[in-house]
C-alpha cells in the first residue's frame, strides 16, 4: 500500500513536470488539494473583500463616467470571486463553507484591502498599483498546474489589465489637473506604494511554502522575483506621471539591470496580516453584516424553489 | 420656451434613474449573495447609462458650457425632479426589491411610450433602454414572488416594505406642468393613461407574490416639483461631494 501511494505521488509529479493540467476528477495528493483550496479561496476572498474599499467611492465618484467605470470594476471583482469560488468548489468545498471561513476570520485574504481608501486618488492608485501587482501574480497563475484555476485566471487577467489601465488613467487625469489634484495623487502613491510591494508576500527566505509550490507549478517565480518585476515596471510609470516614489533608496542598478529599493517594514506587514490593520475589523464586519442580513433572503429563495418543485409535482400527479 | 420645456423634461427622465442608480450603487459589495450583488450593480449601470444619454442631450440644449456632470451634480436640492420613491433608503433587501419593482413597472410603461416620442433623442434612448428595463422588471418581479411567497419571515418583511413604500408610488403618475406639456406635444408620455395599466399590473404581480396593497393609503407627492424628503440632502452630499469640494476641475 505504502509503495502504491508513493508511486501515485511520483506519477502525479511526472504529469506536472510534463506540463499537463490536473483536472478536478484526477487523482491528486491530499496536500495538493488542500493547498489549492486554501490558495484559490484566499484569492476569491480577496476579490470579494476587495469590493469594499473601492465600493467606498462609488457614491462619491467625481463624474458620471467615473462612476459607471467604478461600478463596472467592482462588479467585475464580484464576478472574479464567483469564478474562483467555483474553481475551489471543484476541489470539494461548498460556497457556504467558503463564506463561513471568510466571515469567521479563519481564511485569509490579501492584506492590501485592510488599508483605507481615503481620497478619490486612491481609486487611481489601487487600480494602478494593487491591480498592477495582482496581475503579475495572476499572469504567472494562468500557467499553474490546476486546470480550473488556470482557466479562471485567463479570464480574470484580461479584465484586470483593463482595470489597471483605468486606474493609471485616473492618476494621469489627476496629474495633468490642478495642483490640488496632483497633490492628491502623490498622497495616494505615498500611502499605497509600500503596501503594494508587500503584496508579493514575505522574502523568499521566509516563505516556507515556496519550494513545494514551485514543484507543483502553483508558482513559477519566487516572491522576491515577482516583487522586483513589479518595481521595475512601475518606476517608469511613476516618472511619466511626474510623481515620486516614497523610497529614498530607490535607484537604478546598472550592474543588476534592476532597480534597488529600500527595506520593507515587515513588522507592519505581519501586523496587518494578523488583523491589526486600520480596516481589518471593518472589512469583516461589513462582510458578516451582508451575509447575516441576507440569510432570510437565501432561506426564502430556497423555500420558494422547493414550493415550485412541489407544485409542479402536484400538477403532474 | 420649447427648449426650456424639453430640457426640463429630460431632467424628469434622468433624475429618477440617477437617484435610483445612486441608491443601488451604495449597495455594491453588500448584497445577500454574489449573484444578486452583480445583478443590482448591473441595474445601477443601466440606469446611469440612460442618465448620461439624457443629460448629454440636456447639456446640448442648455449650452453655455453645460455638461452631463454639471447637470447631474451641480444643481441645488430643490432643482432635482426625481420622485420620493427612488430616494427612499436601502433599509433592507425587501425595501430594495419593492422600491425597484414599483419603479420598474412604471419605467417599462413609460419607455414603451417614449419609443415613439417626437423627440428623436428621447425615442432613441427609450428604444435602447427598453431591453434593459424589461430585464429589470423580470429581476424585481421574480424576487417579489420569491420573497413574498418564500418563508413566513420573508413574506412579512416584504409586506412591511410594500406597506411603507406604496404611498410613494402614485407620485410617478401625477404630472407636473412639464409632463403635461410633454404629453400634449407628443414628446413625452401621457401619465394619466398609463396609471390604470400600472395599477392593474402591480395588482397582478402582488397577487402572484401573495402580497397585498395597503388600504386607505395617504399618498405622498412633491419631490417632482422639488419638495424632497430628508433623504435627498444626504444622497446629494455624497453624490456632489467632489464636484463641490473641488470646483471646475477635470476628473
Amino acid at each position: 500500500m505504502e509503495n502504491k501511494t508513493l508511486s501515485l505521488d511520483d506519477q502525479f509529479q511526472e504529469r506536472i513536470d510534463r506540463g499537463e493540467n490536473i483536472e478536478a476528477k484526477d487523482w491528486m495528493p491530499e496536500k495538493y488539494r488542500k493547498t489549492h483550496i486554501r490558495q484559490i479561496s484566499q484569492h476569491g476572498h480577496s476579490e470579494i473583500i476587495g469590493m469594499l474599499p473601492e465600493g467606498n467611492w462609488i457614491s462619491r465618484a467625481p463624474s458620471l463616467r467615473r462612476k459607471v467605470a467604478l461600478l463596472a470594476k467592482v462588479q467585475d471583482e464580484a464576478g472574479h470571486g464567483l469564478y474562483l469560488y467555483s474553481a475551489a468548489e471543484t476541489l470539494g468545498i461548498s460556497r457556504d463553507e467558503l463564506m463561513e471561513q471568510l466571515n469567521s476570520g479563519k481564511a485569509k485574504y490579501s492584506s492590501i484591502f485592510n488599508y483605507p481608501t481615503v481620497s478619490w486618488a486612491d481609486m487611481g492608485a489601487v487600480g494602478w498599483l494593487v491591480d498592477g501587482a495582482a496581475i503579475i501574480n495572476q499572469v504567472m497563475l494562468t500557467k499553474t498546474s490546476y486546470g480550473p484555476y488556470a482557466r479562471a485566471m485567463v479570464r480574470i487577467c484580461k479584465e484586470e489589465s483593463f482595470h489597471q489601465r483605468q486606474g493609471y488613467e485616473i492618476m494621469l487625469s489627476l496629474c495633468n489637473g490642478a495642483g490640488v489634484q496632483k497633490a492628491m495623487a502623490q498622497d495616494a502613491l505615498n500611502r499605497w506604494w509600500w503596501p503594494s510591494i508587500m503584496m508579493f508576500g514575505p522574502r523568499d527566505e521566509e516563505s516556507p511554502n515556496t519550494e513545494q509550490s514551485m514543484k507543483w507549478k502553483i508558482k513559477k517565480k519566487t516572491n522576491d522575483e515577482l516583487r522586483q518585476q513589479f518595481v521595475d515596471q512601475t518606476v517608469p510609470q511613476a516618472e511619466i506621471l511626474g510623481l515620486s516614489i516614497p523610497d529614498k533608496d530607490l535607484k537604478w542598478n546598472e550592474e543588476r539591470g534592476h532597480y534597488d529599493f529600500g527595506i520593507i517594514d515587515w513588522e507592519e506587514f505581519w501586523n496587518v496580516v494578523k488583523g491589526n490593520g486600520l480596516m481589518n475589523e471593518k472589512r469583516l464586519k461589513d462582510r458578516n453584516a451582508a451575509w447575516d442580513e441576507g440569510q432570510w433572503v437565501r432561506n426564502a429563495a430556497l423555500a420558494y424553489s422547493e414550493k415550485q418543485v412541489e407544485r409542479k409535482a402536484k400538477k403532474i400527479a | 420656451m420649447l427648449k426650456e420645456r424639453l430640457y426640463d423634461y429630460l431632467l424628469h427622465l434622468g433624475d429618477n434613474s440617477m437617484i435610483l442608480g445612486q441608491r443601488l450603487g451604495e449597495l455594491c459589495g453588500h448584497g445577500p449573495e454574489l449573484e444578486t450583488d452583480i445583478a443590482l450593480t448591473n441595474i445601477s449601470l443601466d440606469l446611469f447609462g440612460q442618465v448620461r444619454n439624457y443629460f448629454q442631450a440636456a447639456a446640448a440644449i442648455k449650452g453655455d458650457g453645460a455638461t452631463e456632470d454639471s447637470i447631474a451634480m451641480l444643481r441645488y436640492e430643490n432643482e432635482y425632479k426625481n420622485t420620493l420613491l427612488v430616494e427612499q433608503p436601502n433599509d433592507d433587501f425587501a425595501h430594495v426589491i419593492v422600491r425597484q419593482f414599483l419603479f420598474d413597472v412604471y419605467h417599462q410603461l413609460l419607455l414603451k411610450e417614449l419609443m415613439s416620442s417626437k423627440d428623436e433623442t428621447i425615442a432613441a434612448v427609450a428604444t435602447k433602454s427598453i431591453k434593459e428595463v424589461n430585464y429589470h422588471v423580470g429581476f424585481s418581479s421574480t424576487w417579489l414572488k420569491r420573497l413574498g411567497d418564500g418563508t413566513e419571515v420573508s413574506h412579512d418583511k416584504m409586506q412591511e416594505a410594500v406597506n411603507k413604500l406604496w404611498r410613494y408610488s402614485l407620485e410617478l403618475f401625477k404630472p407636473t406642468d412639464t409632463e403635461i406639456w410633454a404629453a400634449e406635444s407628443g414628446v413625452g408620455a401621457d401619465l394619466d393613461q398609463l396609471k390604470p395599466i400600472y395599477l392593474e399590473k402591480i395588482k397582478m404581480f402582488m397577487d402572484e407574490a401573495t402580497l397585498g396593497l395597503p388600504e386607505a393609503t395617504v399618498f405622498q407627492y412633491g419631490a417632482k416639483s422639488g419638495r424632497h424628503s430628508e433623504n435627498m440632502g444626504y444622497i446629494l452630499a455624497d453624490f456632489q461631494y467632489i464636484q463641490r469640494a473641488y470646483p471646475n476641475m477635470k476628473w
